[in-house]
């Protein structure tokens, strides 16, 4: 009982708020009639990169049965992330300089170093509400909204979802549309596509105006159509399978403005850098397959998504994880849940490692961003939960990420043949979850 | 290229006109006690999905797929 008490507060407290964001002003009534309908999940995620990005993301979940059926969701997500990410120029055998994305001041990259541009840091606030209805005996609608604000960007959202039950609720059909409308404005502005990195000493007097040269805009637009037919169909006892087929079309500002591209002469030496173009849209479909099956206590989640689009990338992802029941052992219905996720995917038509300056004439898309091209992961992972306190759920999970970029039949040249040009990244995600 | 693109699809409507097709699929209401716990949902740990989507989304070329890709900006 004792043990109990803080998070009594602590639920309690977040269910006043919770009704305070719903405009129920009576907060006795909320923390006495609403305390036990309300359910929260918590979490805290660590993701560190060797020698470049680390992130810190916080998560809490709100989630509110009415007694129609009526399901109201929301939730809060804040992260921060900070540290270094490849600009995308190549590896050299010198010194490289490159000028920081707003114009103020320079960067320095080793000798036969990955240019890493070091000026990340972000913090980002997301809100999400969903509220799910039961229309008919076998209809379902939901419909949600999405802001995320971080100092840069704005993200504004809406979805809808309609599920439609038959076969004794053993087969679903649904449908879903969203909608994103993403606002961009990084410190420094939009660079011109294609246009050459300005670099130079920052504080000289003609230095201002001769950066905002490179400068296309100060803001940029994207939006984010998806439409996604889903069907869900339970085989037997033990087992439940789902089919989606979604089609994604993007439109609007898609380069990255903090990439460029090297452009070297037939040794390999980089002339000059240049900041990447990409086609203003994208068309990406996916068809997604998950089976859920229980065996006699484990279960297992596999899933597989080929996707591809317009730019010429195909991707596969393969995601499965087992849940082991380890009994009272460890605490409550305590589990252990290894996790292995398996990712290839081919380069964008416009991807170049880097170009040679000959060939830079007439070119209208080109970007040397590893993550358009092509490349292949895995993460291998381990999840252990337990109950505590007779109902709440607390679990860790501790992954490793591996990404392996690779060539894409671009062979190097020059004194690019003995310098690393797709570097492996590595990382360690780390989640805290508690529900109560 | 185009090949394998269309096998996919194929294989995919197969499977989708071999689940919907066939009668004997489904359980009655009482037989659905596993398929009724927790962790037997599709979305399960819907809090991991979300932040396993934040991730891949910032550092590979792919998106959704399991639900809505969605917008942001993944610039790092």
């Amino acid at each position: 009982m004792k043990s109990s008490t803080p998070n009594k507060n602590i639920k309690a407290a977040l269910t006043v708020a919770s009704a305070a964001l719903l405009g129920t002003s009576n907060t006795t009534q909320a923390q006495t009639a609403e305390e036990d309908s309300w359910q929260f999940d918590s979490a805290f995620l660590f993701y560190s990169e060797a020698d470049r990005v680390s992130a810190g993301e916080a998560i809490i979940n709100a989630q509110k049965m009415f007694d129609d059926e009526e399901i109201l969701n929301l939730k809060l997500t804040v992260d921060t992330l900070t540290g270094s990410s490849a600009n995308g120029a190549v590896a050299q055998p010198n010194v490289q300089t490159f000028t920081r994305p707003s114009g103020n001041g320079q960067y320095i990259t080793n000798e036969a170093d990955t240019p890493l541009d070091d000026t990340f840091k972000d913090t980002r606030v997301q809100l999400n509400t969903q509220w799910t209805k039961p229309l008919a005996s076998n209809y379902t609608l939901s419909v949600g909204g999405h802001l995320s604000k971080e100092y840069d960007y704005l993200s504004l959202g809406v979805n809808s979802n309609l599920a439609i039950d038959f076969d004794r609720k053993n087969s679903t059909f649904s449908t879903g549309f969203s909608y994103f409308y993403d606002t961009f404005a990084p410190e420094g502005g939009i660079p011109k596509p294609l246009v050459s990195m300005l670099i130079g000493d920052s504080d000289t007097p003609s230095w201002d105006v001769n950066f905002a040269q490179t400068r296309l805009t100060n803001d940029e637009i994207k939006t984010t159509t998806d439409i996604l037919f889903g069907f869900t169909q339970v085989i037997h006892r033990r087992m439940i399978m789902q089919l989606n087929y979604s089609y994604s079309m993007v439109e609007g500002y898609l380069s990255d403005p903090f990439k460029i591209v090297s452009v070297v002469n037939s040794s390999g030496l980089t002339q000059d850098n240049i900041y990447e173009s990409r086609p203003d849209s994208r068309v990406k479909q996916s068809l997604y397959a998950q089976s859920m099956y229980h065996f006699e206590s484990n279960v297992l989640d596999i899933s597989y998504r080929y996707m591809w689009d317009d730019w010429d990338i195909i991707s596969h992802t393969i995601d499965s994880r087992l849940r082991i029941p380890l009994g009272d052992i460890w605490g409550k219905d305590s589990f252990l849940q290894p996790h292995f996720r398996f990712y290839q995917q081919s380069a964008a038509e416009f991807y170049r490692p880097f170009i040679q300056e000959d060939n830079v004439n007439g070119i209208e898309y080109l970007s040397a961003d590893y993550r358009i091209g092509e490349m292949m992961a895995y993460t291998v992972g381990l999840k252990f939960g337990a109950v505590i306190n007779g109902k709440n759920e607390l679990s860790f999970r501790l992954e490793y990420y591996r990404q392996t970029p690779t060539d894409g039949g671009y062979e190097s040249i020059g004194v690019l043949s003995d310098l690393e040009l797709y570097p492996t990244i590595e990382a360690i995600i780390g989640q805290v979850t508690y529900s109560f | 290229m185009n090949l394998t693109k269309k096998s996919n699809i194929v294989f995919f409507i197969f499977c989708l006109l071999s689940v919907s097709g066939c009668v004997h699929l489904g359980v009655e209401p009482w037989q659905r006690d596993l398929l009724a716990k927790k962790e037997m949902a599709l979305n399960a740990s819907p809090i991991d999905a979300a932040l396993d989507d934040h991730i891949y989304f910032s550092k590979e070329a792919s998106s959704g797929g399991k639900s809505f890709g969605g917008g942001g900006c993944g610039c790092n």
